[in-house]
């Protein structure tokens, strides 16, 4: 596919008189055969019916090709005529991203509703970008006219919103001498902002690129990730952290969390660029962050979350076909930030919905229905899919690297993981947090099971913890796992012969492990303080807590009485930590601690 | 367009609700069909599929009766629509849109799409208007808001209808005389059923201000599929055009999920899980997704769809694909229903999603979700030491996990017992949980804001 980078502004997705019409020869729910469409290219977009809908090709046989429509077929007939465009589904990608949110083809929601107004119709022309709004350019100052430029070389610079400082780059692909460089000014996104001379003539550069969407953009190579991801949520980052670059499953039953997890890290996490694909989820949820957003500031730098973010929504009442597709919007403006340099953190929620829609579509081309009816090709969409997040050297002659971390919600039928979405994404990801229901139940979120889940990238994150937080990281967290655990086993037991029988020693565990489940594990995502929990609080929670356990060892091997350590004042101390101020909770920490040592002394000294 | 003028005796196959036409011109996808059966009996149907000369149809009123020699067609070139006004207030509708009252015929203001349209996110508002049901278990620990989809997880002989029907009467928003209306629309249930909530919308005065559609249980099954498209419609037009704020009532979901496996069946599509079409999530969600509020307009429309979990099994499709589109559940237990708990409902998997926007300082009260969640993780220990009580008895138990069994207990019979005609204000409800809660150790008061526990816990003799 070759992707062009052309400066007109257009409706998204013009037809093209280039290629012939076809005709339509049948119409079921989302999907169009026509025929008379000899030449035209699988996966090309197509204008379909007297509405001119917007579809694309996905199968071809002879003269018939099979379209899948973008929007609402309803009042379709047979014999419309349906216009090949000769190009792939693509995206425009430029100044005016950031704060947009789009539907599932990248169409802006905003512009449908000035000219649909509330609800959406079908065959609204909107264009995704805004062709008339002046950004101010200012070229690369490094630059000299007559040098060789190449693919992802920086031209200029935006200032898309006070965070995004937005590269304008050569597309992939293009490359030549530098003939013209704009100089400082407003420029619209119809402006040529440079002149590159290629092997195939001049090339005239706007500040927009097209990319087809279904087709990953290069990079210069790829690394291990090796930065935490920082989401200031304490089980994620302390016990199943995931990394700049990584990538996530959250799998779960309805209402365990998945979506509260995702807007969480959405607000939280220290990506410079959050890409947010609502796929065939509520609206109201689109709304939330829609609202919710530009109230909260970014807390590193004061300003409103909005200005890093892109919404994709395409619910589940819209267009199944836009569904599937709208991953693949999301990924692909992932990528062009991630090509500027940035830290880009994509949410997908839920990538059930994505696998049903292309199950749906499978099942109206009687196409051979694999596990529970999925088409075979499921895994490997999958697989693609998270394979273009990850941390890379970018396109470009002056060395930059960025990364996209792909997190990504699946949605089991019955909560049960064994399916096929679950089980093909966990063949994929590297970290897995497990939702529970039962957790979930009790109001224990985030319901990550701890047992269950797991990261493989503590190893990759452990020299940052210890330069950054402290030099025993790893074996205190080390330590609340195998207290953990060990609560599991005992468990067992207390069901047989009850809490009282258990020696000692045990029930110093017993509390150990339950205080890091309530008090640590447990984080409210609604509270003001307690939504976020900087790491350098975390780490001394989960000390002062295995102090607290320590002391709690010593004491039951002393002859000591649990039931006097459970009477203890400190324990509700601890268990409001969480809710310590995060700006100057250090003294108060030390207090508690002060507090829990005497308190311990004179449990001893008794 | 196709011509209205052609009527077709092409009729080339009858499978199960369908019906396969051959020899048509111009059919377009999702058409309504006018269908003359050899009796000379009209009835009505819709293109699943439209090809260059044939036309796939699900009739509605049922296949019964029709042959392939003297059926007739009509394609009528129009979609299905739904005569609204705000005369249909009052009124009773069937299956096909036709009043069954008695009364004159509906003069239309309009004939509307009964697919409606997907609401742009952007054009939503975020619900947030607390709606008092005087139900304990609801409004504190599952508050209902305004614009929220909230169905009822219900089972075969559990008292769904009962509770439903104290949810109607009793709804309010504190504070307001807003127009206020009911659209109930019955799948598929029995004429016993429908008569409950007619005769008790008479006792309330609330059927002048109500639009009922029904498809009883001897009603074609097809129909099902249509008339919550067309109960949803009104709702639009009451909601959207009116200004009012409606409560929606789908019951039983479960009989319309029923008529859709039927249609997938007879199409010989490629089932998805136990039976159900694997496009059933995305089929509910068109009709659970037109609940919600607009930032343009003060009317709203807020769903309570009821549905009987067959087996008891909350993880069947019915109520998985449903659950995972709604913005939470009401689940009712036929455990606590054995106990003679009234209304059984089990708190633990209960859900509202929209909750933490609509309650607190300046709508309810500033400890509710303190409150709520502590009775929450309160109620699910004392649940949990009751099955290890089953092994080890109670003398094994210390002192402290007495007290929380004896809150589940106390919990069941008190908080969730509730008379169907107790209203309990936010504040009632409040106070009794706090009066619950202080039969546990006040440190044990972990989720609960110190501020909130001096200002409310309960000040006892000591
Ligand atoms: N971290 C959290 N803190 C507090 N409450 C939470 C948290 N996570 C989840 N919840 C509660 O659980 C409810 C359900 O969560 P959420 O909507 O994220 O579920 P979900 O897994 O996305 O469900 P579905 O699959 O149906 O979309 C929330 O509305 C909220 O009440
Ligand atoms: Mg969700």
């Amino acid at each position: 596919m070759a992707p062009e980078n052309t400066g007109t502004p257009e409706p998204k997705i013009a037809a093209t008189s280039a290629e012939k019409p076809g005709r339509i020869i049948k119409v079921s729910g989302p999907v169009v055969e026509a025929d008379g469409m000899r030449g035209t290219k699988m996966y090309d977009v197509a204008r379909v019916g007297k509405d001119n809908l917007i579809g694309e090709v996905i199968e071809i046989m002879e003269d018939t090709a099979t379209i899948q429509v973008y929007e609402d077929t309803t009042g379709i007939a047979p014999g419309e005529e349906v216009h090949p465009t000769g190009a792939p589904l693509s995206v425009e990608l430029g100044p005016g991203l950031i704060g947009q949110i789009y539907d599932g083809i990248q169409r802006p929601l905003p512009r449908i509703m000035e000219e649909a107004g509330d609800f959406i119709h079908r065959g609204v022309s909107v264009s995704s970008l805004d062709y008339e709004k002046q950004w101010k350019f200012t070229p690369n100052a490094e630059l000299t006219i007559g040098n060789d430029v190449q693919e992802g070389d920086v031209l200029g610079t935006v200032q898309e919103s006070p965070v995004v400082l937005h590269k304008i780059m050569v597309p992939p692909e293009v490359g030549g001498k530098l003939e013209f460089v704009a100089p400082v000014g407003e420029y619209t996104l119809k402006d040529v902002v440079a002149k590159v001379q290629t092997e195939t003539g001049t090339k005239e550069l706007t500040m927009v690129q097209k990319w087809g969407v279904r087709t990953a953009r290069p990079v210069v190579k790829k690394f291990d990730p090796i930065l935490p991801l920082i989401t200031g949520q304490r089980v994620i980052d302390t016990f199943f952290p995931i990394t700049k670059g990584g990538t996530a499953a959250i799998p779960g039953g309805f209402g365990t969390g998945k979506t509260v997890t995702q807007h969480q890290l959405a607000k939280w996490c220290d990506a410079d660029i959050i890409v947010y694909v609502g796929c065939g989820e509520r609206g109201n949820e689109m709304t939330d962050v829609l609202r919710e957003f530009p109230k909260l500031l970014d807390p590193r730098t004061g300003e409103e979350l909005m200005k890093r973010t892109v919404l994709v929504a395409n619910t589940s009442n819209m267009p199944v076909a836009a569904r599937e597709a709208s991953v693949y919007t999301g990924i692909t403006i992932a990528e062009y930030y991630r090509d500027m340099g940035f830290d880009v953190a994509l949410m997908a929620d839920s990538t059930s919905r994505w696998a049903e829609a292309m199950r749906e579509i499978s099942g109206r081309l009687e196409e051979m229905p694999g596990e529970e009816g999925y088409p075979a090709y499921l895994a490997s969409r999958l697989a693609s899919f998270y394979e273009r997040g990850g941390y890379a050297q970018v396109l470009g002659s002056e060395e930059r690297k960025g990364a996209i971390s792909v997190i990504g919600a699946v949605s089991p039928p019955g909560g049960d993981f064994s399916e096929p979405v679950a089980q093909n994404t966990l063949r994929i990801v590297k970290v897995f947090w497990a939702l529970d229901s039962d957790l979930a139940d009790q109001r224990h979120f985030p319901s990550i099971n701890w047992l269950k889940s797991y990261s493989l990238y503590l190893d990759h994150v452990k020299p940052y913890w210890h330069e950054n937080v402290a030099k025993d990281w790893f074996q205190l967290r080390q330590q609340a796992m195998k207290l953990l655990q060990k609560e599991e086993e005992l468990k067992e037991i207390v069901k047989l012969v009850g809490p009282d029988a258990l020696p000692p020693g045990d029930q110093a565990i017993l509390e150990g492990s339950k205080m890091i489940r309530e008090d640590f594990l447990r984080q409210h995502a609604f509270h003001k303080i307690d939504t976020y929990c900087p790491m350098e609080k975390q780490y001394q929670m989960l000390r002062i807590m295995l102090e607290f356990y320590n002391h709690t060892v010593k004491a039951v091997k002393a002859g000591i009485d649990i039931e006097k350590v459970r009477a203890m004042g400190c324990i509700e101390a601890i268990s409001r930590m969480a809710v310590v101020d995060n700006s100057g909770f250090e003294p108060v920490f030390d207090k508690i601690e002060k507090e829990m040592s005497e308190e311990f002394k004179i449990l001893e000294g008794s | 367009m196709t011509s209205k003028n052609i009527e077709y005796s092409s009729v080339q196959e009858i499978v199960g609700p369908l019906m396969i036409v051959k020899d048509v011109k111009d059919v377009t996808y999702g058409e309504v069909v006018r269908i003359r059966d050899p009796a000379g009996k009209e009835r009505l149907g819709q293109v699943l599929e439209a090809r260059s000369n044939i036309a796939v149809i699900q009739v509605f009123e049922g296949t019964k009766g029709l042959n392939t020699k003297s059926t007739f067609v009509r394609f009528l070139g129009e979609t299905m629509k739904f005569p609204v006004s705000e005369e249909i207030l009052g009124r009773v509708f069937n299956g096909t849109g036709k009043p069954i009252d008695g009364g004159p015929e509906i003069i239309p203001k309009e004939r509307r799409d009964i697919n409606g349209a997907p609401i742009n996110p952007s054009a939503r508002e975020y619900p947030r208007d607390f709606i008092e049901t005087g139900v304990s278990t609801i409004d504190m620990m599952n508050t209902l808001v305004r614009g929220q989809k909230l169905p009822i997880f219900s089972a075969a002989g559990l008292p769904h209808n009962k509770l439903a029907a104290q949810i109607a009467r009793q709804a309010k928003v504190k504070g307001e005389g807003e127009s206020f209306a009911v659209v109930f629309c019955g799948m598929g249930i029995t004429s016993e059923e429908a008569n409950f909530f007619i005769e008790d919308f008479r006792r309330t005065g609330a059927l002048e201000r109500a639009v009922l559609f029904l498809n009883l249980a001897d009603d074609p099954t097809i129909e099902r599929l249509i008339i919550p498209r067309m109960a949803l419609t009104a709702a639009e037009y009451l909601a959207f055009d009116l200004d009012m704020h409606i409560l929606v009532i789908l019951t039983d979901m479960t009989n319309y999920c029923e008529a859709l496996r039927e249609i997938a069946a007879a199409r010989e599509e490629v089932p998805g899980r136990r039976g159900y079409p694997g496009y059933m999530y995305t089929d509910l969600s068109q009709l659970y997704e037109r609940a919600g509020r607009l930032l343009s307009k003060s009317g709203t429309i807020t769903q309570i769809p009821i549905l009987t979990m067959p087996d008891d099994d909350i993880t069947h499709p019915i109520p998985d694909l449903t659950g995972y589109i709604t913005e939470g559940q009401i689940v009712l237990s036929r455990d606590l229903h054995r106990e003679a708990i009234s209304p059984p409902i089990d708190v633990l998997p209960c859900l509202s999603r929209l909750m933490k926007q609509g309650i607190g300082e300046g709508s309810t009260r500033e400890d509710h979700d303190d409150v709520s969640n502590q009775v929450y993780a309160a109620y699910a220990e004392g649940k949990e030491l009751r099955d290890l009580i089953k092994v080890i008895g109670e003398e094994a138990l210390s002192e402290r996990d007495r007290k929380y069994l004896h809150f589940a207990d106390e919990f069941e019979s008190r908080f969730v017992t509730q008379g169907s005609d107790e209203e309990r204000t936010i504040e009632d409800s409040l106070t009794l949980a706090w009066e619950l809660l202080s039969g546990l150790p006040k440190a044990e008061l972990k989720r609960i804001d110190k501020e909130y526990i001096d200002k409310y816990y309960p000040k006892k003799e000591e």
